[in-house]
């Protein structure tokens, strides 16, 4: 928990990773957002993009395998999620 | 007289009492040694549970060679990489090719030139489990993925490997297709079916594609 709180603040000065995925077809947007998830640390959270229409669906059961949270959920215009690396 | 009787009482008592400590000590020491074993099992078990907890794996057979099967294989492959599982593809039989960079025929006996001839030399010549229309199929389906940006099966391979994902080649169906380790791909393990069947049995996911 420290150790996460220590790198918290060093990222503090950035409030979301962003990562953009339209355009990207299964499975590419869950891998390429499993690879963001993967370097943040713990508490810090990222906005995805996409316009796959899996996307909504797969979105919602990599966050519930991961044990992440999914903090927010959009459609309009593209698909924007919201998720919290915990 | 009775100073002799309470000397005696006094050296009953230590009988007594070091008969006690021995007996205690005794008794305490085979509870001890069940408590010890039992503590021991315990952790064993508590070990395996872990383990397989941690087991949080899926093993695929990539059987086909159609392009749409192995590219479905693939598919799920990347997926389950990218949602924190262990992944192992074990490629046999016609899904070899897949995995072919090149043929050779040099210093091959004649039925496995035959074999090389009739085998699909790598992913992008591969056909389709229908329409395939004399391999046009395939074109047209290259053509179309691309077009709509789905990834095209060499990628797709790629994309496993870069995630982890674990690609063992079958060494029996490599020795029935006549196909040497220098004509995959780099990188590959080879394996057998206890290879496998190690895997599949702690898996949460096993198919036969």
């Amino acid at each position: 928990m420290q150790n996460n709180s220590k790198e918290n603040t060093g990222t503090e000065v950035k409030e979301h990773e962003y990562l953009d995925c339209k355009g990207l077809r299964c499975p590419l947007p869950i891998v390429k957002l499993s690879k963001a998830v993967k370097e943040m640390a713990a508490g810090q959270t990222i906005v995805v993009e996409a316009s796959d229409p899996a996307f909504k669906s797969d979105v919602r059961a990599w966050v519930k395998t991961m044990g992440y949270e999914l903090l927010e959920f959009k459609e309009d215009p593209v698909q924007t999620a919201v998720i919290r690396k915990s | 007289m009775g100073h002799q009787t309470s000397e005696k009482n006094l050296q009953l008592d230590r009988d007594l009492a070091d008969y006690i400590d021995k007996a205690v000590a005794e008794k305490v020491g085979e509870k001890l040694n069940v408590f010890q074993e039992q503590l021991e099992q315990i952790r064993t078990q508590c070990q395996n549970a872990l383990d397989s907890q941690t087991c949080n794996r899926a093993t695929l057979v990539a059987f086909s060679g159609d392009m749409d099967k192995l590219i479905a294989t693939f598919i799920i492959a990347t997926g389950a990489a990218s949602m924190g599982m262990e992944v192992s593809v074990y490629v046999t039989f016609w899904a070899l090719a897949a995995l072919k960079k090149k043929t050779c025929f040099k210093g091959k006996p004649f039925t496995d030139i035959l074999t090389a001839l009739m085998l699909p030399s790598g992913p992008t010549r591969l056909s389709t489990s229908k329409m395939n229309m004399l391999g046009a199929g395939p074109a047209f389906f290259g053509y179309v993925m691309k077009k709509k940006n789905v990834a095209s099966l060499t990628e797709l391979i790629g994309l496993a490997r870069e995630t982890g994902v674990r690609i063992i080649a079958c060494q029996l169906a490599m020795e029935v297709m006549g196909i040497k380790r220098e004509e995959l791909i780099d990188g590959l393990d080879f394996g057998g079916v206890a290879t496998y069947l190690a895997d599949a049995r702690d898996s949460k996911v096993t198919l036969f594609i």
